[in-house]
């Protein structure tokens, strides 16, 4: 704890306890945004090694045929598919699409921004991953 | 009367045969002194309507009256007891211990708040920030000069923003935003909602200020939408949906 702020820092950001599904959401939206900038970082450093001539790029492409290797690749297929399909509601809910309207609240306060649509998107997000995931891995594992 | 009373006689000793104990855990850190904190565990008895803050008085009465808590009506109008209760952010004089649904209960101060001592925290940047986006309404015209006395609005316009002055200024919102956890320049979500509040008020014409006030990089694009603010506030204010509708102002969604 520090005398000044208080802040909890990268620890506290990550926890998503106590605050709902919306909270999980954040995180992996947050983990596989930069699981995806790692993965484009490595793309671009992969297809470079074209430059190699064909021998080069064979065998830097053989690290992706080993079981490794389609691990990596199921886990950039579900974090492509939560990423895009979280990221189209998170884009709706700031352009103000989706989030409720404005309303005296009545007791327990349940928020209207927190609504069913955002968390069947939400749980749609994660469901199309998973399934997009097995799909991988039944191409890349089932020859 | 006499079978009202009579009921209320039977009833009394089967209220205090309810009475239960829970552990309460108070953070204790003194930043003149304490290199981190350390937490103190009182067993204190309840009843199904006490409050974690009753609890906390408690320990203050009976056991240990230098803790340090700051409170003032008990009943969720002046936003000084908030507090983080068993991990999450909450009024203490709006918790009941029985809702809890734990044998244990946690006390610390609220995150993202410097503390003064043990669950006492400074409120300075979130006036500050409260200040900086202009919480009044703005007109170029005023009352000496027009005739109309009155601003009046439609009960359709007051809706708009009825439910965005509600905000006690308790700061829970700001303690749950993990934004704020990273960037202690935030505005945060207890100063954006009480832009829109203004914004979306049919009288004040300072729209253009204030959007250009959050317009900034520590502003409202660094709002993620993870909703923890509206899930914590104690009033129903929503702040994410008032931070969705100011974006949607900024992005054009929205006239």
């Amino acid at each position: 704890m520090t005398k000044d702020e208080n802040n909890g820092g990268i620890k506290r950001m990550v926890n998503p306890n106590r605050f709902g599904i919306e909270r999980i959401a954040y995180l992996l939206m947050r983990l596989t945004g930069l699981g995806l900038l790692g993965y484009f970082i490595a793309h671009v450093y992969e297809t470079s090694n074209i430059l190699r001539g064909r021998m080069g790029w064979d065998d830097f492409l053989a690290m992706t045929q080993t079981t490794e290797g389609h691990i990596f690749l199921v886990l950039v297929i579900g974090m492509c598919v939560f990423h895009t399909g979280n990221g189209i509601r998170i884009m709706l809910g700031h352009g103000g699409v989706g989030v409720g309207k404005p309303a005296r609240p009545d007791y327990p306060y349940d928020p209207a921004s927190q609504n069913y649509r955002h968390k069947i998107g939400i749980y749609s997000s994660i469901v199309l991953a998973a399934a997009a995931m097995m799909y991988g891995m039944a191409v890349m594992f089932g020859e | 009367m006499a079978q009202v009373s009579s009921t209320a006689d039977e009833q009394a000793p089967n209220l205090l045969s309810t009475s239960k104990s829970v552990l309460l855990k108070i953070s204790r850190f003194n930043p003149e002194s304490d290199d981190s904190s350390k937490f103190m565990e009182f067993s204190i008895p309840y009843q199904k309507w006490t409050t974690v803050l009753e609890a906390i008085l408690d320990v203050k009465k009976h056991f240990d009256h230098s803790v340090a808590v700051r409170y003032s009506c008990r009943q969720a109008t002046c936003g000084s007891c908030g507090m983080l209760i068993n991990g999450k952010p909450r009024l203490a004089c709006f918790t009941k211990i029985s809702e809890l649904d734990s044998d244990v209960v946690t006390v610390e101060p609220m995150n993202n708040f410097p503390v003064i001592r043990d669950l006492a925290v400074r409120f300075e940047k979130l006036f500050d920030k409260h200040q900086k986006i202009k919480p009044y309404v703005i007109r170029d015209d005023t009352e000496l000069e027009s005739d109309q006395r009155e601003f009046l609005q439609s009960p359709e316009e007051v809706e708009q923003y009825i439910q965005f002055a509600n905000c006690i200024k308790c700061g829970l919102c700001n303690s749950a935003c993990p934004t704020m956890a990273t960037d202690s320049s935030f505005v945060g979500p207890q100063a954006l909602a009480q832009a829109y509040r203004y914004v979306a008020d049919s009288r004040d014409k300072g729209n253009d200020d204030r959007l250009n006030i959050i317009d900034e990089s520590h502003g409202i694009w660094r709002c993620h939408f993870a909703g923890s603010c509206s899930q914590v506030c104690p009033k129903g204010v929503d702040p994410a949906m008032g931070i969705q509708f100011l974006r949607g102002y900024l992005l054009g969604f929205r006239n």
